[in-house]
């Protein structure tokens, strides 16, 4: 560990944002632990960014409170509160070059020359940028200036780091391994990290924890597996990964696509079985996606998996889908 | 269609053809004229700009110009960097009023605004009557007919030309790094100085080289509110042409502020892109 955190537990209570009649976060309850990497999932409006600005101080609370170690911090101006932030955008001062944006913490904080240098050295070791000191923001591309917000964030060693949707603006591949630095520079530096995305897969490889925002509200909160494995709700099961839902004795049940085995017609075995037709197969190279049509209920989704799976069944083919009884998740709300 | 771009140039330049040939005659073929004159009148040589330095009536007048245009500039600046920062940050309804404002003081001669301040500031105007009556003061104040009037005046007249390209820059400027700013521990203050200002910096520039221009060639206000005590380059100018008919040393002094304002422009496109000033885009 770089800085050895000693503070960054965050607490959330009944914490609320009405803008006018409209309400973008309600009572939302919500423990972050020290040192965590916690994860704000949820789709577009659902509150995620309206939750960091009051964390961060931007945004007035309506109603409720944040403790940070058990101290009130609601109504502390946000240069006050010490939490580091990555924007959306990375909002990097563009008259400045790398090393004075990542100066820039310490020098409103007026800080020895011979300390601040040192640190930006270390900070630009952390995103391996040691060769950009002295470029101009714009002479950077997406990806390193997106580090270049990090060091910035990071340069002043706060107990909280919010990270807006990072991320939004990197491609696909450059995406994944932006993550992994992310999720090594975390174990580094022992800070909270509280990063919004509307990205489940980032949000499954990454988190600690997730917290699924729909509304304003809470959906779940758990470790990437309990969300994926036990959904609550069935906002949940769909937002995270894929979903069928089986509606049994009155109760809804969330069933994976991969938890379904496919099997020609006769062939299939196990307690929980119906019988339909594939409507369409779809190859995606380690998984084959099947859409099956079974007489008197909604289209059901199967993964299987296309090395082990057998032969794959084509378009029009008569099939028996079966799933072990804890494979459907009984679901406590629609 | 098909078509060479070259050709299509070409087209294009003949189109523009008829109003380049206009603007070449009726434009450049004065301002030749103007530096001709200033070389050949009253007799060929470089007489009149000799007396640049040996006449120290000339000198002491061009002083005062350059004096008077800075102060305004500097003045205008200010006070326009305070009115376009406050419409930025006023609610979209209250800005959109406050741009009518600044239009409408456009739109009003520079006659009318120049006797508004002498019936408000003159001996007997509002300000000096009202004072004198309270009793808070027994003499009127030399508001005007000196340099204080000339400057007042002008600073008046400039403000809207101030806030304009500031306006385009303040508007360009992205919120989110000012609350990086904050959110990195800068208070507001430092936010401003370390931030805002230089951001802003294309703006200032703008802004101070418009008005600086502008005010080069005021006439009518330096020549009602100096009561002919405060002598500017374009009075001169208008002197010497209506009155004393040297018209060789007016065009001289012309020329001069012509180069000058090229020099300056020159000057200010070594350090940044002129451009970006004028199109108030983005550093
Ligand atoms: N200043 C505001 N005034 C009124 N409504 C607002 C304001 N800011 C946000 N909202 C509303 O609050 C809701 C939540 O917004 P928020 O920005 O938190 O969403 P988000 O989850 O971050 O979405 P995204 O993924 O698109 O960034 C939205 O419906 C939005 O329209
Ligand atoms: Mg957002």
């Amino acid at each position: 560990m770089i800085d050895g955190a000693v503070s960054g537990g965050l607490r959330l209570k009944a914490l609320t944002k009405r803008f006018g009649s409209f309400t973008a976060a309600e009572s939302v309850n919500l423990d972050i632990r020290r040192g965590e990497f916690l994860t704000l999932l949820g789709p577009s409006g659902s509150g995620k960014t309206t939750l960091l600005m009051m964390i961060a101080g931007f945004l007035d609370i309506t109603e409720g409170d944040i403790l940070l170690d058990g101290m009130s911090i609601a109504g502390m101006p946000p240069e006050k509160r010490n939490f580091g932030m990555v924007f959306q955008g990375y909002a990097l001062f563009p008259h400045m070059s790398v090393r004075q944006n990542i100066a820039y913490p310490l020098d409103v904080r007026k800080r020895p020359k011979a300390e601040i240098e040192a640190r930006v050295d270390e900070m630009l070791d952390l995103v391996q940028l040691q060769d950009f000191g002295h470029r101009l923001p714009g002479q950077l591309s997406g990806g390193q200036q997106q580090r270049v917000a990090l060091a910035r964030a990071l340069c002043f060693a706060p107990p909280v780091l919010l990270l807006d949707e990072p991320l939004g603006a990197l491609d696909k591949k450059l995406r994944v391994e932006v993550q992994d630095q992310l999720k090594d520079i975390h174990r580094r530096v022992g800070t909270t990290f509280i990063y919004v995305t509307h990205d489940q897969e980032e949000a499954l490889s990454m988190s600690d924890r997730i917290v699924i925002m729909q509304k304003g509200r809470i959906e779940q909160v758990g470790t990437p597996e309990e969300l994926y494995q036990k959904p609550r709700t069935r906002f949940a099961a769909s937002f995270l990964g894929k979903s069928n839902f089986l509606t049994k004795d009155g109760a809804l049940y969330a069933l994976r696509p991969e938890k379904i085995d496919i099997a020609p017609k006769g062939a299939g075995q196990g307690p929980n079985r119906v019988s339909g037709t594939v409507r369409a197969m779809t190859y995606f190279g380690s998984v084959l996606k099947y859409d099956v049509t079974v007489p008197g209920m909604d289209e059901i989704e199967v993964d299987a998996d296309a090395w082990r799976g057998g032969a794959p069944l084509a378009a029009g083919a008569e099939v028996d889908l079966s799933w072990s009884d804890a494979a459907a998740v009984r679901l406590e709300r629609d | 269609m098909n078509g060479s771009p070259l050709r299509r140039i070409g087209t294009g330049w003949l189109l523009v053809l008829p109003f380049l040939a206009l603007v070449v005659a009726l434009f450049l073929g004065p301002i030749v004229n103007i530096l001709w004159l200033s070389v050949t009148d009253p007799e060929p040589g470089l007489g009149n700009y000799a007396a640049l330095v040996t006449s120290d009536n000339l000198v002491g007048i061009l002083w005062t110009t350059i004096r008077i245009c800075v102060i305004t500039t500097a003045f205008s600046v200010i006070f326009g960097y305070s009115i376009a920062y406050a419409m930025v940050h006023v609610a979209q309804g209250s800005r959109n009023q406050m741009l009518s404002l600044l239009l409408v003081s456009f739109w009003i001669s520079v006659l009318v605004r120049t006797f508004s301040w002498l019936m408000l500031l003159g001996r007997k105007g509002l300000v000096n009557e009202t004072l004198v009556n309270i009793g808070i003061i027994a003499e009127p104040i030399e508001f005007m007919r000196n340099e204080l009037g000339v400057l007042i005046g002008m600073v008046h007249y400039m403000i809207p030309y101030a806030v304009l390209p500031l306006l385009a820059v303040m508007q360009n400027i992205d919120g989110r790094v000012l609350s990086a700013s904050r959110s990195l521990g800068a208070t507001g203050q430092q936010t401003f100085w370390r931030v805002y200002l230089p951001l802003t910096r294309p703006g200032l520039v703008a802004a101070s080289l418009l008005v600086f221009i502008l005010s080069l060639g005021f006439y009518v206000t330096p020549a009602i509110l100096g009561g002919g005590k405060v002598l500017m380059v374009a009075e001169y100018i208008s002197v010497q042409i209506l009155v004393t008919l040297r018209w060789g040393t007016a065009a001289m002094l012309a020329a001069l502020m012509l180069f000058g304002v090229l020099a300056l422009l020159f000057l200010m496109s070594r350090f940044m892109k002129l451009s970006t000033i004028f199109g108030g885009a983005k550093a």
